[in-house]
């Protein structure tokens, strides 16, 4: 009777601090909102951090874009050939990407590679009192920390989007084109018969912009929700990668759904 | 870091960010017909349409000339009216038979013209005079079964 009781006193608290938590990240993303101004009136700040969110993850976005559309070719036309449509290899490779892989993984990607370098780097800043002298010094953190990561990591994620798709794009030429010996214009012709720029393009960008702005917010808010202490930050960094994946995939599925159901 | 090392980077990654997105959209998505060219809109009317879908190209001699802009139902006729928007520079005359095709057993739905002799062309809001259903693929392997039934107990007899 008193575990019963104990078990459903466990259940109900963690309802309620999931609730607050929740409440409490809408409360922070309307306070980083609210403190945007800061970030664009003091750009450089901002740039700084389009470099350590953007640049500095240039690389795995390019050669994870360029192995998965080379190996997205490889078995796709294993596959095509057998139902003798080797030709829409083009238009496999390409719509996959655009419509799914590309924001999912490259934000998956963005997530380990720059979200929790912006959760650690704030989790630490907050472990050390950093945020807590800026306070004393009357500048605001929100403004001078959270705000530029943000719009950084938002400005950074559509790009990287864009250039993993085509980095996926240009694997999969190499592999059909290249390798196999499909014919250019095959590859290319039924690509853009079948690509809408509409409809996969831009609900592609769209996607990134969404992903961009969950990622960064989960990283800058687990940043400043850290205990301060040295296994706080360990947790938060791996909370960051945990929840912001699986914010992703669960938003990706909700805007698939508007998005390419009566298509 | 000095702030010009990270302007200088910034704007490289922005730069190939967009010329990207600029590939995405011109190469891989063909955003040169994309755009609403202007043409002419004609209608044509269907006894079964089959499976053809809005944005469904429209050609003709296998040329691709204009696509399906809407499709709806005919409330008195019952049939499936297609508004077909056809680019300016293309003429057909008032004869043209419109059909529904597939391209191979598989492909996609098409509206193919055939052009006729007439001297008058159509111009916008105007009806394509004769048209060819859809070909639905269950009703010709019924019929197929159907015909293999009667000649099997034709013979029985």
């Amino acid at each position: 009777m008193n575990m019963a009781l104990n078990a459903l006193r466990r259940l109900g608290n963690a309802t309620l601090k999931t609730l607050v938590h929740l409440g409490f990240i809408c409360r922070f993303f309307f306070a980083v909102l609210r403190h945007s101004p800061a970030a664009f009136f003091r750009f450089p700040l901002t740039m700084r951090e389009i470099y350590f969110a953007g640049v500095l993850s240039l690389v795995i976005i390019l050669v994870s874009g360029l192995f998965i559309g080379m190996v997205l070719a490889l078995q796709g036309y294993d596959i095509l050939s057998t139902y003798g449509a080797s030709e829409s290899l083009g238009v496999l490779v390409a719509l996959a990407m655009l419509r799914e892989l590309g924001p999912v993984v490259a934000a998956l990607l963005f997530a380990g590679r720059a979200g929790s370098a912006i959760t650690a780097e704030i989790g630490l800043m907050k472990t050390t009192e950093q945020l807590l002298a800026m306070e004393m010094m009357a500048v605001d953190p929100l403004a001078r920390v959270a705000a530029p990561r943000f719009w950084g990591g938002v400005i950074s994620m559509p790009l990287l989007a864009a250039l993993f798709s085509t980095a996926a794009i240009f694997g999969a030429y190499l592999i059909a084109v290249q390798l196999i010996g499909m014919d250019n214009g095959a590859f290319w012709g039924n690509m853009q018969a079948a690509v809408d720029v509409r409809t996969d393009v831009m609900n592609s960008m769209v996607k990134s912009l969404v992903f961009g702005v969950i990622v960064t917010l989960t990283a800058v808010f687990e940043g400043f929700d850290t205990k301060p202490t040295a296994e706080g930050v360990s947790s938060a960094t791996t909370r960051t990668v945990v929840h912001a994946s699986l914010a992703i995939l669960a938003a990706d599925f909700i805007m698939t759904i508007f998005m390419f159901r009566g298509v | 870091m000095k702030r010009a090392t990270i302007d200088l980077w910034v704007g490289i990654f922005v730069a190939i960010g967009l010329v990207s997105l600029v590939f995405l959209a011109l190469k891989v998505g063909n955003l040169m017909t994309w755009s609403r060219a202007p043409g002419y809109h004609i209608e044509a009317y269907f006894d079964n349409i089959g499976g053809l879908k809005v944005r469904a190209p429209v050609k003709a001699a296998g040329v691709v000339v204009g696509r399906v802009e809407q499709i709806s139902l005919d409330p008195t006729l019952y049939e499936a009216v297609a508004t077909l928007n056809i680019q300016q520079q293309y003429r057909f005359s008032r004869d043209t038979i419109a059909s529904v095709l597939t391209s191979g057993l598989l492909g996609e739905v098409y509206i193919g013209l055939d052009v006729g002799g007439d001297e008058e062309m159509l111009g916008e809001g105007d009806r394509v005079g004769k048209t060819q259903s859809a070909i639905v693929l269950e009703k010709l392997v019924g019929q197929f079964m159907l015909n293999q039934a009667s000649s099997s107990a034709t013979k029985d007899h």
